[in-house]
């Protein structure tokens, strides 16, 4: 009986990821920059990882560039593509939603994971997507990151994360909240086993994200100007009848705070985090 | 009962009526004890009606009544010699949490809880039960000297959520919740969880990744308050109601979706009504979670931990 209890039921789906998906955010020939307005060949943008070549701003990636910047060429296979929300609650207007997303993003939820090699190392690697629901986090998102660490437990491999979200998903009730411990239980494993947990904050990486997996790496990055915190700036100056400072929950204020171990600029990412990984074989 | 709810009206006006007839009857010498028979029954009848019949936004105000017993009262009543603990060690102390160490039933355990206050004054000292990273911090070091000395931890969540200020994000409050959810989930010891009033949200969660976590049948626990899934879904506040309702944030709905273990009885109209009944409820309680966790080893407890979370959720997977 109780064996049963701890014995480990794991159901991998590894699939190749040929699905059609966007390839890009920027869709027009010419892209303008949301913050110095400068307009661009969207084609030179996407050179440059999406971010602007004139003031530096790092514009959204889709989790397909994201992993064709980190991982080798080729070297990634998807985990559990196919895992959809089950609507726990019926909360109205969810399911379509949800469709509405899948569309627009093609894939079916707000994580994309998967493993890979980065300079010919194995890696497991999770890819948040701000685009669906606003990366927030339900049963899927949680169960998926779950079972990415298991993989990574598995092979014994280092895990990184990208993290962009509004927090735990509304609709899915007590049960997304639920995912920051489920998520954060298993980062306990890694800990224990001796395993590398990379962490990179993107923009926006707030509410029951911030306060689960994305702040337990062993390194915490942060990508730069990206969004990152607890409680949402609205609500905090409603409570403390005060105005925050401009640059309050930026990446660079959490830097200044001792809350980050580095803002990454995206040219570097590759680099840094291949480093990391060398240094923990 | 001076502090009662709104939905308790009747039951005051009917209580007060009886009062009166009675107080009459002693006055005047006219014997109304007919009449007053046919009240009283009336009153039981209506009591049942509405104590047996909550909606959870009742429930809510229940879990929030002014009089509703805090954690230093179930530690008072149910624990013995205990010893408050003061501060993280790194920044100060947070009176929104309180800890310490204590006999329970003859047996050490460390007890730990979020704490608001029981008036106006003590609320702005224990910021009304919402904690900074400092708390979360003082918490885990708590659990951690817990692990150490090998005793169970027992956790009261009592807590709007986090504080939602300047100064807790600049200290951390992410982090330091999240890693009270990591390291409560390799605890080697028994780990129970009693939400006892408001479990509000990842501040609630952050004493919450138990072995056995148990919920007052009138204490709610959710992702979002109420008032802040209203803000949401109709941009206006005011809302609460409906929200309580479409979030599921009850004992029933939390037991119904596999997230907690038991709900534990409330004396009729809830924990006010009769403090000392509900403490021998709780104390049963936790009497109960503690022998069945005694028993299991540090490896057993920390894997069917980790199984009890992993479970938590519903989702669907196909193969296309």
């Amino acid at each position: 009986m109780i064996k049963d209890l701890f014995s480990k039921r794991r159901k991998y789906a590894s699939m190749p990821a040929e699905r059609e998906q966007p390839k890009t955010m920027n869709e027009g020939v010419m892209t303008k920059c949301p913050k110095c307005k400068t307009i661009v060949y969207t084609k030179e943008l996407m050179k440059h990882a999406n971010v602007c070549m004139h003031c530096g701003h790092h514009m959204p990636m889709t989790p397909s560039e994201r992993i064709d910047l980190i991982l080798d060429t080729d070297s990634f296979r998807e985990l559990n593509p196919h895992m959809v929300s089950a609507d726990p609650l019926e909360f109205p207007e969810y399911k379509e939603k949800l469709e509405k997303d899948q569309k627009k993003t093609g894939h079916k939820e707000a994580v994309v994971t998967g493993e890979g090699t980065i300079g010919g190392t194995p890696v497991v690697l999770g890819v948040m997507d701000p685009a669906f629901r606003m990366g927030s986090m339900g049963s899927v998102v949680g169960e998926k990151i779950t079972r990415a660490i298991e993989r990574a437990l598995d092979l014994h491999a280092p895990f990184i994360l990208f993290s962009a979200s509004g927090g735990a998903r509304m609709q899915e009730g007590i049960l997304s909240l639920m995912q920051m411990a489920k998520t954060s239980a298993a980062l306990k494993k890694m800990d224990e086993a001796g395993l590398l947990f990379v962490s990179v904050m993107t923009h926006p990486t707030t509410g029951g994200v911030s306060a689960s997996f994305a702040s337990l790496g062993d390194y915490n990055f942060a990508e730069p100007e990206a969004l990152i915190g607890f409680a949402g700036r609205r609500i905090i100056e409603q409570t403390i009848r005060q105005e925050l400072p401009e640059d309050f929950q930026t990446a660079e204020f959490l830097l200044k705070h001792g809350q980050l171990d580095k803002v990454l600029h995206r040219q570097d990412m590759k680099n840094v985090l291949s480093a990391i990984v060398q240094m923990h074989t | 009962m001076e502090n009662h709810l709104p939905f308790e009206k009747p039951i005051m006006e009917l209580r007060n009526k009886i009062d009166e007839l009675k107080s009459f009857t002693d006055e005047k010498d006219i014997d109304l004890s007919g009449e007053i028979e046919k009240l009283e029954q009336r009153l039981e009848q209506l009591e049942a009606e509405v104590y047996n019949n909550l909606k959870p936004w009742q429930r809510v105000q229940i879990a929030r009544h002014p009089e509703r017993p805090t954690t230093l009262d179930y530690i008072d009543s149910l624990f013995e010699q205990f010893i408050e603990l003061h501060g993280d060690r790194l920044f100060g102390d947070d009176e929104a949490i309180v800890g310490g160490i204590a006999f329970f039933e003859g047996s050490p355990v460390t007890v730990i809880g979020h704490q608001r206050g029981r008036d106006t004054k003590e609320n702005v000292r224990r910021n009304f039960g919402m904690p900074h990273p400092e708390g979360y911090r003082k918490a885990l070091r708590l659990m951690k000297q817990a692990e150490k000395f090998n005793r169970p931890v027992i956790c009261f969540v009592d807590t709007k959520g986090a504080y939602p200020g300047k100064a807790a994000e600049e200290r951390g409050q992410s982090e330091a919740i999240a890693r009270n959810l990591m390291e409560m989930a390799g605890l080697k010891v028994p780990v129970i969880s009693v939400v006892i009033g408001e479990g509000g949200s990842g501040g609630g969660l952050a004493l919450g990744v138990a072995n056995h976590v148990h919920m007052f049948e009138n204490s709610w626990y959710s992702t979002i308050s109420p008032e802040g899934a209203s803000s949401i879904l109709w941009k206006d506040a005011s809302y609460a109601r409906e929200a309580a309702e479409a979030m599921r944030i009850t004992a029933g709905d939390l037991k119904e979706f596999g997230v907690i273990d038991e709900i534990v009885k409330e004396p009729r109209g809830g924990a006010h009504h009769d403090p000392k009944e509900q403490m021998a409820i709780l104390r049963k309680t936790l009497q109960q979670s503690l022998k069945d966790l005694l028993v299991l080893t540090p490896n057993e407890l920390i894997e069917s931990r980790y199984e009890k979370f992993k479970q938590m959720g519903t989702f669907e997977e196909s193969d296309f």
